[in-house]
């Protein structure tokens, strides 16, 4: 049989994350400021999640998150209900299920917190890939809202000087529409205060993924996908700051104390696309029965990385950098550098890459990046098949299967 | 020592009784619907063959997709460790399995010491499984059985472009209504299957030599064509259907 780690109860309550809780009030805070915004007299703009933020908050306006209501959609098991809905309504099985799910939820107001608060406007940046273009319009129809599409072009190989300048004016452009959606003039220092505070928050991020480098780890990448709804919705704010800070310092305080995440740490693992969200718990036990710790991810990093491109004295150019250079905003090549590094960085045995039916941007290629983790940096890869909200898409025994042969495999590969 | 494989699969369980001296024996039943009995009463049957008690076996390990069904087992392995201790103890030069089950299919690689290395499994489907060949045998109204004695006759295969075991079968019917012979309808569903797995297989690389394993592999009109779509060889494996509960007694064996 597989082995059960025996945890005695002071062992476990040491291991939960004692942030948790302060994590959920204020996202409940912030979901009710946004439910509420209309009351007291505040805009509210629904933006994609590697959408420029910073602006919006700098101008007083709600910033809402479909994407991060499609987690809870799906970490609330009612993807299925609400995919199933929009193919009704005509929408192919196809698409990505995050878009599915705001779609038929914005028709009757379902999910967990009741659906999103009605937008002023709607604010697209297609960095993160080409659906979030046509989802948004369709929005933007249903809703009969402005839409503002901010257009980040892909980076092949650099994010060279001409597409530097147009992502620029992206910015300025953006600043002109927020103007007339708010009918007054562009805070400027209020913006370079909210830039500076998003890359602080950012940092911090980093600080805190970077706390896996220890060993045991004291959080795994489950964590992570839990405590990153902040860098997500509420970056650019003080609170954020303020959290991630006291996050930080409980994970410093567990490294200190030697908490393990997984007690038994044995496999480091890296963890590859957008988490199961219906799944998170399964997971998390299964690869925990194995010894397998997920110690990084290259999906919550993508927010940390935007903070490697901060300048201070040039605070527009640095975030046309950052949100033009996200993970999926570039050539498989990068990826594959950016992979190498954290195998490195995080010490990894194994990298688990999520097949994502829904996020083609992500896993587009992911074949050809397994095969070069495994020829040019020797590390096994294992590809399992589900998709982030539609749990349609995922089957238990042959997800458990591969993951148990997986964790064979590299113990086989550790004793010889 | 005498050490059990069983292998409970989606279709048939299988058991394998192994000591130091070689394979003891082998016994193949249906699983039905309750995979704990099946895996009881197959190494139960198996013993009473031989002439052994259950306290002549030392070690039991369990596997297939069943394996964590049976509580009498040591230790229940998946089926990819186990199929790669199978096929290597029965030929050591054996580096890339093709294992065809009831309801998967999956490639492995081995290294020099027998260890896998790496393997890759079909999506989550049933096209190009042992159950892919079943639901097409019924559409034919032919016994599985004589699928490789039909393929040898075929001279020019249909073609069956649909996957999807539901789509292939309503394409199955529709050549029978145009009256297309059986043997070219066989021939086409093996060569569909054969590039379905060599292009799994080659997601991960083929290395030479390389075996089949699973029931599917005794259908020597499939095996054909998959050395045709591979342009190599495939070494034959004796003891195909039962490959992955002797891996089990193999390593079980090892555990001492
Ligand atoms: S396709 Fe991928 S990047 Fe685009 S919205 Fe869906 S999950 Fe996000």
């Amino acid at each position: 049989m597989t082995a059960v780690n025996t945890i005695t109860p002071s062992a476990a309550d040491e291991r939960k994350i004692q942030s948790v809780k302060r994590m959920k009030e204020i996202m409940t805070a912030y979901y009710i400021d946004a439910k509420t915004a209309a009351e007291n007299n505040k805009k509210v703009a629904w933006i994609t999640s590697g959408g420029p933020v910073e602006p919006l908050i700098a101008m007083d306006v709600i910033p809402v998150y479909p994407e991060n209501h499609g987690a809870m959609i799906g970490a609330a098991k009612m993807g299925i209900d609400l995919c199933e809905r929009s193919e009704q309504m005509g929408y192919a099985r196809d698409l990505c299920s995050y878009a599915r799910a705001d779609i038929a939820c914005a028709t009757v107001d379902g999910g967990p917190i009741g659906g999103l608060p009605r937008p002023d406007f709607l604010v697209c940046c297609n960095n993160i890939c080409g659906t979030v273009l046509k989802w948004y319009e369709v929005q933007a129809r249903y809703f009969n809202v402005p839409l503002f599409i901010f257009d980040t072009p892909f980076i092949h190989t650099e994010f060279s000087i001409e597409a530097q300048k147009y992502v620029r004016r992206q910015f300025e452009e953006f600043f002109v529409f927020l103007e007339e959606q708010c009918g007054r003039r562009f805070d400027g220092d209020r913006f370079e205060e909210t830039a500076r505070l998003s890359y602080e928050a950012l940092h911090l991020w980093q600080d805190i993924l970077d706390t896996t480098t220890k060993r045991p780890s004291p959080m795994t990448a489950f964590d992570a996908f839990t405590h990153l709804a902040l860098i997500v919705t509420l970056r650019g704010t003080r609170t954020a700051v303020d959290y991630y800070t006291q996050l930080r310092e409980e994970m410093l305080g567990r490294v200190a104390r030697g908490v393990a995440m997984v007690p038994r740490e044995e496999h480091r693992l890296l963890w590859d696309n957008l988490p199961i969200w219906y799944r998170m718990r399964w997971l998390s036990e299964t690869f925990a029965s194995h010894n397998a710790s997920l110690v990084a991810d290259t999906y919550t990093s993508a927010w940390s990385g935007m903070g490697d491109h901060f300048d201070d004295k040039d605070l527009v150019g640095a975030l046309a950098s950052s949100y033009a250079n996200i993970y999926i905003n570039i050539s498989i090549d990068r990826m594959f550098e950016s992979l190498k590094k954290k195998i490195q960085k995080y010490e990894i045995d194994g990298l688990v890459m999520h097949s994502n039916r829904s996020c083609k941007p992500y896993s587009f290629g992911q074949y050809d990046l397994q095969r070069r983790v495994m020829d040019e940096l020797g590390v096994p890869a294992l590809v399992i098949e589900a998709d982030m909200v539609d749990e349609r898409a995922f089957s238990e025994a042959q997800v458990d299967t591969r993951i148990e042969a997986f964790v064979e495999t590299l113990r086989q590969k550790r004793v010889s | 020592m005498i050490a059990a494989g069983i292998d409970i699969g989606s279709i048939t369980t299988k058991a394998v009784l192994l000591s130091e001296e070689g394979i003891l024996g082998s016994h193949v039943r249906f699983t039905g619907y309750n995979a704990e009995q099946a895996g009881r009463t197959v190494l139960d049957e198996l013993a009473a063959q031989l002439g052994l008690k259950r306290k002549d076996i030392r070690r039991i390990i369990s596997t297939g997709y069943g394996r964590r069904s049976l509580d009498f087992a040591d230790r229940a392995l998946t089926e990819i460790i186990c199929h790669g201790a199978g096929a290597f103890y029965q030929n050591s030069g054996i580096r890339c399995i093709i294992d065809i089950g009831g309801q998967d299919s999956k490639v492995i690689l081995l290294d020099e010491t027998g260890k896998v290395k790496d393997f890759v499994m079909n999506d989550k489907c049933a096209a190009g499984t042992g159950r892919f060949l079943e639901v097409m045998a019924r559409a034919l109204e032919v016994d599985l059985e004589a699928f490789p004695v039909l393929a040898v006759k075929a001279t020019s295969p249909a073609r069956i472009s649909n996957l999807c075991t539901v789509f292939a079968e309503s394409e199955v019917i529709s050549l029978i209504a145009k009256g297309t012979p059986r043997e070219e309808i066989v021939a086409g569903i093996h060569q569909a299957i054969a590039q379905r797995v060599v292009a799994l297989a080659r997601r991960i690389g083929v290395r030479e030599p390389v075996t089949m394993t699973g029931g599917v592999a005794r259908n020597s009109g499939l095996v054909s064509e998959i050395e045709r779509e591979l342009s190599l060889p495939i070494i034959e494996n004796p003891l195909p259907q039962v490959n992955g509960a002797l891996g089990a007694a193999v390593l079980g064996l090892r555990m001492g």
